[in-house]
């Protein structure tokens, strides 16, 4: 199909454009008064956490909902008006890839080039060319249902691909998937679109994608809060990144003190160093954190997301975050809390956990790190007693999961991937619900409770819907009632996906300062970044360890004469490269 | 080929294939109707069979034993003899009998007298069914032996107790045959409005409908992709269906495959409108699968007049059945298989059943958006 002539000097433009939603008898305005434009041929990064409003845009853009305020262009077709133009010109791939599972590669190929009326003759160069390009011809014949995460997403993208379009919408492709799948899609990405001149609207919660793209829409709370090339909201940020340490004070304390010292925009930990972001205008010279001798800051590089706290404590009027929790005492006795020595769980002929071992000492915060399906959650069950291992032994707080189950989840808090609360009840309820159900009964359970609202400032939504909260303020809830029962161990599922910046510093705000209490953390995460607010971590694929040491090692094993000072995702793609050169070095 | 058909092409065979992969359709479309034909051909059925009936003769004599000798040779009785009043109570009480008669003293005396003994007759009215089935019995009993009896003795007319003489119980209907060309009704609806509205659903839970919309695929060209192998297939379970009916109840088939096959389609589509519109509302598969089992399926069993009898329905319910499609089906049905193609009822049930297909067929069309809200 020969390119229509340009009608418009814009791929995308819209203008104040809002949708409210009825949940249940509140209106929630999912995208309030938003208007930007894209130019053709480039990569929109659509930049948000969960909630953010991405999903609802692409949602408008692409004909599926209506407006209930302002326009939408696509290359001067409003979508109002003429949806099924609209459709004619863009390709959408929804959050799941809208895949068949239960048709081959093939056939959803041929499925989509049908609907899109690709001509029969022009397929076989079209097909051949996408899977080429996805490295998918030996698995033509596969169910979609049967690939891997990351193999289902480039098929997803192929499918949207079979007749290039004018623009492209990608709702969270790269969600979920391993880093190597990542770089993959943005491989892709980059050469048939950009090959081909296509525009691209590419919604994403990593905030590390942001400088992939040509130009980013920051959107948070259903408001565009800002627009732009990737390098103008690292530029605002020129002069105001650091990394910094001081002799003799553990990161965390430094962290703590660095976050209520005026000046601070934010100070997060990475790797052994505390990341500082000071205000616009401050000088290093100044930041003098109370109790803290011997500061030397280093000057870092800015990055996205030093731009989005940034803009959101400049939205919200907060400043760094004050700490409750009085710094801890001397460091923990390095005695093991948990165990796991040759563990193996194995479900038919498939291990899901294959053989692994590591401890993690009282006081530390622990990072199983890997991608979806790589075994972390395995683990994490049978560490919860929930699941019994094929082999291998467990133990935490000295408690053999085999024998003493009850009495070792007895001792530990568990924080479930998308907070198992119950939606239903209202905050306060939840808490009851949760103090009972650990036990707490009484003058204590009366106690517990009023930490638990206090402590999280949950006051004020005691009567709340659990269902109607921020995922933010579930968050915190899920974590109170973790932690209802004072565990010693505290495991948490993916804690922060998706959840905004702010959030998640504050949620690690109070990991850190229970951690420093004595309470050990295991964390899973796929997040990268997250990996560095950890002491120690794993970093798991395909249910084996691939490797572990502190975030510093891993990062500097990777370390090469390109790639000088290699990121956590670095470290994690020349592991799994690594780890795969030796799988086929052994079936050679 | 232009684009719309190319589309078409690619929708209906991207159904054809997940039919043939999905075990669960085929289950709903096979398999359940064969079970439910076995369930309902074998298991449940409105005919009494060796009833458990107790026998209480007080004083034994020959006309006891040849009144009594009726029942001991009924396959719809298993008699029990009591030797008191009180224990066959106790028995009925028990449940090890439905009913018992009771002959007194001076039933042989009073008859032998001409006059009419007194007969006790005692049912439990719990299972009214086989209650029912005991009186008419019993009742019918006596009177023909009480004929016989005069016959033999070569007295005409006798009139020797009250008479209610009306057809009340034809041993030679069976009510297997009367409940599968109902049950086919119902094994329609299933495949009809459940597996549309099911698969459906699946496609909103699996983020496939999202992906579908936002091409050129235009509404009524998804729901065509629909309707046509799901037709098919419902046509399949029902040729199963009436190849079971036939074949291994032998429940005649006396009216026209032609008139069966079209009253079929038509009944075929206003399920598949009603899963349709179902879909429109519903979209995951849980809630589906309840909206198509309420609105559907529970009608469909209940007001069809397919076990139970409309016209003895409250007149309220009455007025409801007329909504439910299968009623008209059901009447289609039980005619074409048990009398014959006979116009006077099958003609406006036929009517009845296109105004249906036409309504819910249209109001799925305008029911269905091509947007999430």
């Amino acid at each position: 199909m020969p390119p229509p002539p340009e009608t418009a000097p814009n791929a995308l433009v819209l203008t104040g454009v809002t949708r409210r939603f009825r949940v249940s008898k509140r209106v929630v305005t999912a995208l309030e008064g938003v208007s930007a434009q894209t130019a053709p041929g480039l990569v929109t990064g659509l930049i948000g956490p969960d909630g953010a409003g991405k999903t609802t845009l692409m949602r408008l853009i692409a004909g599926l909902l209506r407006l209930d305020d302002g326009t939408i262009w696509v290359f001067g077709t409003d979508v109002s008006t003429d949806p099924l133009k609209v459709q004619g010109m863009i390709s959408y791939m929804p959050q799941r890839f809208g895949l068949y599972e239960d048709l081959t590669v093939q056939e959803n190929l041929d499925l989509y080039a049908d609907l899109q009326g690709v001509p029969v003759a022009a397929r076989p160069t079209r097909y051949a060319e996408l899977l080429h390009m996805t490295g998918m011809q030996p698995f033509t014949q596969r169910l979609a249902g049967r690939l891997s995460g990351g193999m289902k997403q480039k098929l997803g993208l192929a499918c949207t691909l079979i007749r290039p379009p004018r623009l492209l919408l990608l709702d969270e492709p790269t969600v979920g998937v391993d880093p190597v799948s990542r770089r993959e899609l943005w491989r892709i990405v980059d050469h048939l679109v950009r090959g081909a001149g296509m525009s691209v609207l590419l919604s994403t919660a990593y905030l590390d994608e942001a400088e992939r793209c040509d130009e980013v829409l920051l959107l948070h709370e259903g408001q565009l809060i800002g627009a732009g090339k990737p390098g103008d909201f690292t530029q605002a940020m020129a002069g105001r990144s650091f990394l910094t340490r001081a002799e003799g004070t553990p990161k965390r304390v430094l962290q703590t003190a660095l976050s209520s010292t005026p000046g601070v925009t934010d100070a997060l930990i990475q790797g052994e160093t505390v990341r500082l972001v000071l205000n616009a205008g401050v000088t290093p010279e100044t930041i003098q954190p109370t109790g803290i001798t011997g500061l030397t800051l280093t000057p870092a590089a800015p990055r996205f997301e030093d731009r989005f706290v940034d803009l959101l404590r400049a939205k919200t009027g907060t400043q760094a975050l004050a700490t409750p929790t009085p710094p801890a005492a001397a460091s923990a006795p390095q005695e093991a809390v948990i165990e796991v020595d040759h563990l193996t769980k194995r479900f038919g002929v498939f291990a899901a956990v294959d053989d692994i071992s590591f401890t993690v000492k009282r006081g530390e915060i622990f990072g199983l790190l890997g991608a979806n399906g790589a075994g972390k959650s395995t683990t994490f069950r049978m560490l919860c007693g929930l699941l019994p291992a094929t082999s291998g032994k467990l133990r935490v707080d000295g408690f053999d999961l085999r024998t003493a189950a009850a009495i070792a989840r007895g001792r530990l808090g568990y924080m479930a991937q998308k907070f198992s609360l119950y939606g239903d009840l209202s905050v306060i309820q939840n808490l009851r619900f949760f103090a009972a159900a650990y036990g707490l009964r009484g003058a204590r359970r009366v106690e517990r409770i009023n930490w638990a609202l206090n402590e999280f400032k949950l006051g004020d939504y005691a009567d709340a819907t659990s269902r109607d909260l921020p995922l933010g303020f579930k968050q915190r809830m899920a974590l109170a009632c973790a932690l209802m029962h004072e565990p010693d161990v505290l495991f948490l599922d993916e804690p922060t996906s998706g959840v905004d910046p702010l959030a998640r510093r504050e949620f690690w705000r109070r990991i850190n300062a229970l951690a420093e209490l004595g309470v050990t953390v295991l964390v899973t995460t796929h997040f990268m970044d997250e990996a560095e607010y950890c002491d120690h971590l794993v970093i798991m694929a395909q249910g084996r360890i691939l490797a572990s040491g502190t975030s510093e090692e891993l990062k500097s094993a990777a370390r090469t004469a390109e790639l000088p000072t290699p990121t956590m995702e670095d470290a994690f793609v020349a592991l799994i490269a690594a780890a795969s050169a030796q799988q086929s070095g052994q079936a050679a | 080929m232009n684009a719309k058909l190319m589309r078409l092409r690619g929708l209906v065979r991207k159904e054809t294939l997940q039919i043939l992969r999905d075990p669960s359709s085929i289950a709903i479309a096979f398999i359940l109707p064969t079970l439910l034909l076995l369930l309902f051909g074998y298991g449940v059925s409105l005919d009494a069979h060796h009833v458990g009936l107790g026998l209480v003769i007080d004083k034994p004599s020959a006309a006891a034993t040849s009144f009594t000798s009726e029942f001991r040779h009924s396959p719809y009785f298993t008699p029990h003899n009591f030797t008191s009043e009180s224990a066959a109570e106790r028995a009925m009480n028990n449940g090890d009998i439905d009913g018992f008669i009771w002959l007194q003293g001076d039933f042989a005396r009073q008859l032998a007298a001409g006059q009419s003994p007194a007969i006790g007759l005692f049912v439990n009215g719990i299972n009214a069914n086989n209650a029912r089935l005991i009186e008419n019995y019993v009742t019918q009993s006596w009177a023909d032996w009480v004929i016989h009896q005069a016959a033999l003795a070569g007295v005409a007319n006798p009139d020797p107790i009250d008479l209610e003489p009306r057809i009340w119980f034809n041993p030679a209907v069976r009510s297997r045959d009367y409940l599968v060309p109902g049950l086919i009704a119902v094994i329609m609806t299933l495949t009809g409005a459940l597996l549309t509205a099911l698969v459906i659903a699946r496609e909103w839970e699996r983020g496939t409908m999202e992906a579908l919309m936002v091409t050129k695929v235009s509404m009524h060209e998804i729901l065509i992709s629909k309707i046509v192998p799901y037709f098919l297939l419902g046509m399949g379970g029902m040729v199963v269906s009436v190849l079971i009916a036939t074949w291994l109840f032998g429940v005649p088939l006396l009216g026209s495959l032609i008139v069966l096959g079209l009253a079929s389609s038509l009944f075929m589509l206003a399920s598949l409108g009603m899963g349709l519109l179902i879909s429109t509302v519903a979209k995951s598969q849980f809630v589906a699968g309840q909206i198509a089992i309420i609105t559907t399926f529970l009608p469909a069993f209940i007001l069809s007049g397919f076990i139970f009898d409309i016209s003895s329905m409250p007149a309220p319910i009455q007025l409801l059945t007329h909504i439910v499609a299968a009623r008209y089906f059901v009447a289609i049905l039980q005619s074409l298989f048990l009398a014959g193609t006979v116009w006077p009822v099958i003609l406006p049930n036929l009517f009845a059943l296109l105004v249906m297909a036409v309504i819910f067929l249209g109001l799925a069309r305008l029911a269905a958006r091509k947007r999430l809200d």
